[in-house]
């Protein structure tokens, strides 16, 4: 109860406003020319200082990228994009030398304090007391304190701009940084793992992204390493006219565990900008990985102007024996959505999860939703999903589970849920389940309604005001979701959840 | 996508263009028709024979599983009528009115075309066409859904069928039973086309049943459109028991009145690949669905049922149930979408669909599909697949029941609630007869 009403005071104070993350910041950034070519792919990668084998491969995925089609198949309409329109690569202008947080352009610094991201270290993700103060040493870090820490790698435009607590990461043996670092500092363990799980081949986007990425993290848990925090990578796009294109690698080794969360945001905007990521996992024998995203792209105003497309290619490889994965994501932004973070079952006795909250109001257009792939013996997964659609907006869940003939004894439970407020929206689910091992078990429901009338009867005849049934009920709806988030981003995610749905009850 | 994938034309496709041009005035109908099935055609042959990539036919290619066009069947011979009759057909003892289609053929000499109840009339599809019937012509082709290859198909093609008609209040209570008949002596296919148009407030049980008496190869393209109107009532089962050289494409158009009531059962044992379409429209307000399929296979069978339920009008209530008992190599595919337009407010609509796998080398994919466009609806869908619970088998051998009996019992269990709802007592026990015929051929390959 006390969560709800704080939603609602939370979607009271910024009424006016929905989207408080619409500013732009002023700074000077350096960019490459506009369009796409072998030119701008080698510009990008000498920006890098990468290695060649690096150059070849983007080459070759952009090669590869210009005898391919758009994929057209989603529940999603939008004018045809011209890749050629659009800036591949821009970074805010640096000085030379750039060594600790304190260098960082201020108004950078600025922009992601309003953000509620604090990059300076010590404190924390908006929703829990922050605690001023100086860094008490690493020590105290490692070995449990009970308030959360977060560590951050802060990606503006086309370049990370911060990582923080990298040395106490480093003390515990875990590499994160931004992945053009990686691959001039660790190029054999990036180049041995990426494209291994999304290979350069699989889809239109996700092979543009690996010709013109340009930045993104990497992490890497050795074996047996328990992450000593939670990993953070909060993505911001700036410059107008200007795609992002991130990708992200994480390797949990033998026994490690790493929960990762993920942000981001954008200016408000009349044009819309792409933003195709890519993001691989992999878990190796007993490794656990815990993907979270909470989504709050700029959406596009009411009437469905501008917005980013987040076309965003997301998978993770339990390639190990025991290896679980499990990704939670919270979509509210994004003029539309096109994402379906999967999982390929590899390793015996692998695990993989997926629970996701969509919620689309306005004109937003969702599709997105999960693939299970079982490949291994004894393999389980679990698909929760929750849409949630008002406005004018479309909603749709697009899974596939997949047992392949080895797969004995795999498991898949799914649930998705679909929730309509208004009666011009749409939600839709379109799941297809394909068993080919007899032991294999697959258990599928969905259901979509509208918000009872007797509940919302009831609450009303309890005092609550309209808006405030409404927030009860849909935080309700949502909770098996939240509560797979960390508890930094569930507290996050459900002021999002509100301010979404702002304006589409009444 | 799909279009650049089409351009070259597999011999099924070259065969069926082949065929048309040949059978250019051939086929039965004036000016209209004509024209009807060569802007059938015309869409049919932009697009080909469907292919995984069209969305629609994902599990089933029929590019790759139809190799080659047969030539259309010949009209029946006496010694096939003969055949025929002497079949023992699954519905023979039910008293039902019997309209026999041999090879595509209606033959009335061996139907029940007298003593017609008041408000019920019968006659032959080529008729109709050749005379221009003006009912007809006005119906056929109204529940077309958009694009369906198989549907062009038909349309192009179609020779012959029956067209019912029950006049507004009237109750038939005698059953009705279409009795299609392969000789399948020579690899042969067949368009067949039958329109049902059930008057307001009139009630009609139909029963259609597919048999082949020999093991030619055999490609039916069975088209039916139903058109059912308000308060009126219709119950439908249909059985298909070809042999495995069948390739069974079947589509079945149904537009529904306000408060129509209507309900489907359909049982496949037989046919190589077999495709049952279902395509809804619920347009009046308060109308009621019950749609029930069984699909049993073995060996190399394929089986496709797709199902498309639009909800047209407020206040429909549709319930799907679908089960599959796949045994060997067999394939099952369940395809089902129920569609909300923004009026149908107040739908009430669940689907399921289950799958019981009896073989490692079995399998079973299963899209039940939810597009829903108006916000004060309860829609929902299952599917499951599995294998026969341990446990539930266990608990009858501990009871002194042999493994295979067990097992018989369960998967009667399992297939028993698609069939319950059948109000007709004595359709439904031979539907159930046909059920344990099926369990009883056991391993070999069932025909």
């Amino acid at each position: 109860m006390a969560a709800v009403q704080e939603t609602v005071e939370q979607v009271r104070q910024i009424d006016v406003d929905q989207y408080k993350y619409g500013f732009v910041t002023n700074i000077e950034s350096e960019k490459a020319p506009k369009g796409l070519s072998e030119d701008i792919i080698r510009f990008i990668s000498a920006k890098k200082n990468e290695p060649e084998w690096m150059l070849d491969w983007r080459l070759e995925a952009y090669r590869r990228w210009k005898t391919m089609q758009e994929p057209s198949w989603a529940r999603v309409d939008y004018p045809p994009i011209d890749f050629q329109d659009l800036y591949y690569y821009s970074e805010p202008k640096k000085k030379p030398a750039l060594k600790s947080l304190d260098e960082v352009d201020p108004e950078i610094l600025a922009t992601y304090e309003k953000l509620g991201i604090p990059l300076k270290e010590q404190k924390m993700l908006a929703g829990v007391v922050s605690d001023e103060g100086e860094d008490a040493g690493g020590d105290e870090a490692a070995s449990g304190q009970p308030r959360a820490r977060v560590a951050v790698d802060a990606v503006f435009d086309s370049v990370s701009v911060a990582t923080t607590f990298k040395e106490e990461l480093a003390k515990a043996g875990v590499i994160f940084c931004p992945i053009s670092e990686a691959l001039r500092e660790h190029p054999d363990l990036v180049r041995k793992y990426l494209g291994t799980v999304v290979p350069t081949t699989d889809n239109f986007y996700a092979t543009l992204n690996s010709a013109v990425f340009s930045d993104g993290s990497f992490v890497y848990v050795p074996e047996g390493v328990r992450c000593p925090m939670e990993l953070s990578t909060y993505f911001r796009i700036n410059e107008a006219q200007t795609g992002q294109f991130e990708r992200t690698l994480i390797i949990a080794d033998k026994g490690s565990y790493v929960s990762y969360l993920e942000g981001c945001t954008a200016p408000m905007r009349d044009e819309n900008q792409l933003h195709a990521a890519v993001v691989e996992l992999v878990a190796l024998d007993d490794a656990e990985i815990k993907y979270s995203t909470v989504q709050n792209w700029y959406p596009g105003d009411a009437d469905g102007k501008g917005g980013i497309y987040n076309f965003v290619t997301k998978r993770g490889d339990c390639r190990g024996r025991n290896s679980k994965i499990s990704w939670t994501q919270v979509e509210t932004g994004s003029a539309i959505t096109w994402k379906y973070p999967s999982c390929v079952l590899r390793g015996e006795n692998s695990r993989g999860e997926f629970y996701s909250i969509a919620i689309s109001n306005g004109r937003q257009q969702v599709d997105s939703g999960t693939k299970m792939i079982h490949l291994g013996k004894n393999t389980s997964s679990r698909i929760i999903s929750k849409g949630i659609s008002a406005g004018r907006s479309q909603n749709t869940y697009r899974g596939l589970v997949s047992a392949h003939r080895k797969a004995s004894a795999a498991r898949n439970f799914t649930c998705c849920d679909s929730l309509l407020i208004g009666n011009e929206c749409g939600a839709h689910t379109v799941p297809y389940i394909e068993a080919k091992n007899a032991s294999a078990t697959f258990e599928h429901e969905a259901t979509t309604s509208k918000i009872s009338d007797d509940q919302l009867f009831y609450c009303l005849q309890r005092g609550l005001s309209e808006e405030e049934a409404v927030a009860l009920i849909v935080n309700g709806f949502v909770r098996d979701v939240l509560q797979q988030l960390p508890m930094e981003f569930a507290v996050e995610a459900q002021k999002l959840i509100s301010i979404s749905l702002e304006g589409s009850v009444g | 996508m799909g279009e650049n994938v089409t351009a070259n034309r597999t011999p099924a496709e070259i065969g069926l263009a082949e065929a048309f041009a040949q059978l250019d005035g051939k086929l039965p109908g004036n000016s209209d028709v004509k024209a009807k099935r060569e802007e059938a055609f015309a869409r049919f042959g932009s697009v080909g024979l469907p292919h995984r990539r069209v969305e629609a036919w994902h599990y089933t290619d029929l590019k790759s599983l139809q190799r080659e066009a047969l030539p259309l069947a010949a009209p029946p011979s006496a010694e096939a009528k003969t055949a025929a009759w002497n079949a023992q057909t699954l519905f023979a003892g039910l008293g039902a009115r019997r309209l026999v289609i041999i090879d595509g053929t209606v033959v009335p000499a061996l139907s029940d075309m007298d003593g017609l109840e008041p408000g019920l009339t019968v006659s032959t599809m080529a008729a109709a066409l050749s005379e221009g019937d003006p009912f007809v012509a006005s119906h056929l082709g109204t529940g077309r859904p958009v694009d369906d290859p198989a549907v062009e198909l038909n349309t192009a093609f179609m020779g012959d069928g029956v067209v019912i008609r029950v006049a507004e209040g009237a109750v038939i209570e005698r059953p009705i039973h279409l009795v299609f008949v392969a000789t399948g002596d020579v690899p042969a296919s067949t368009f067949v086309r039958s329109l049902v148009v059930v008057g307001n407030g009139a009630k009609l049980t139909l029963a259609e049943s597919h048999q082949a008496l020999g093991a030619a190869a055999y490609q039916p393209n069975i088209g039916l459109e139903l058109v059912v109107g308000d308060d009126a009532q219709v119950d439908y089962v249909k059985c298909l028991r070809e042999s495995t050289a069948s390739q069974h494409l079947a589509s079945f158009m149904t537009a529904l009145g306000a408060r129509a009531v209507f309900n489907h059962f359909s049982l496949t044992t037989g046919g190589a690949v077999v495709r049952n379409q279902l395509f809804l429209k619920l347009n009046g307000e308060g109308a009621c669905v019950d749609i029930r399929g069984a699909n049993l296979l073995r060996g190399n069978q394929h089986a496709d049922t797709t199902l498309v339920a639009d909800h047209l009008a407020p206040g429909c209530q549709a319930r799907e149930v679908f089960k599959s008992v796949l045994a060997d190599e067999s394939r099952g595919i369940f395809q089902g979408k129920i569609s909300v337009a923004p009026d149908a407010q107040k739908t009430d609509a669940k689907m399921m669909a289950q799958a019981l796998l009896l073989s490692e080398t079995a399998e079973f994919d299963s899209k039940p599909e939810l597009e829903i466009f108006a916000d004060d609806v309860q829609c929902g869908h299952g599917t499951t697949a599995g294998a026969l619970d341990e446990d539930l088998r266990f608990y009858l051998m501990a009871r002194g029941i042999p493994a295979d009996e067990a097992e018989s019992l369960l998967i009667q269990a399992f297939v028993g609630e698609t069939l319950e709802n059948i109000a007709h007592e004595s359709l439904k026990s031979v539907l159930m007869s046909a059920v344990a015929d099926w369990l009883q051929a056991g391993g070999a390959s069932h025909a």
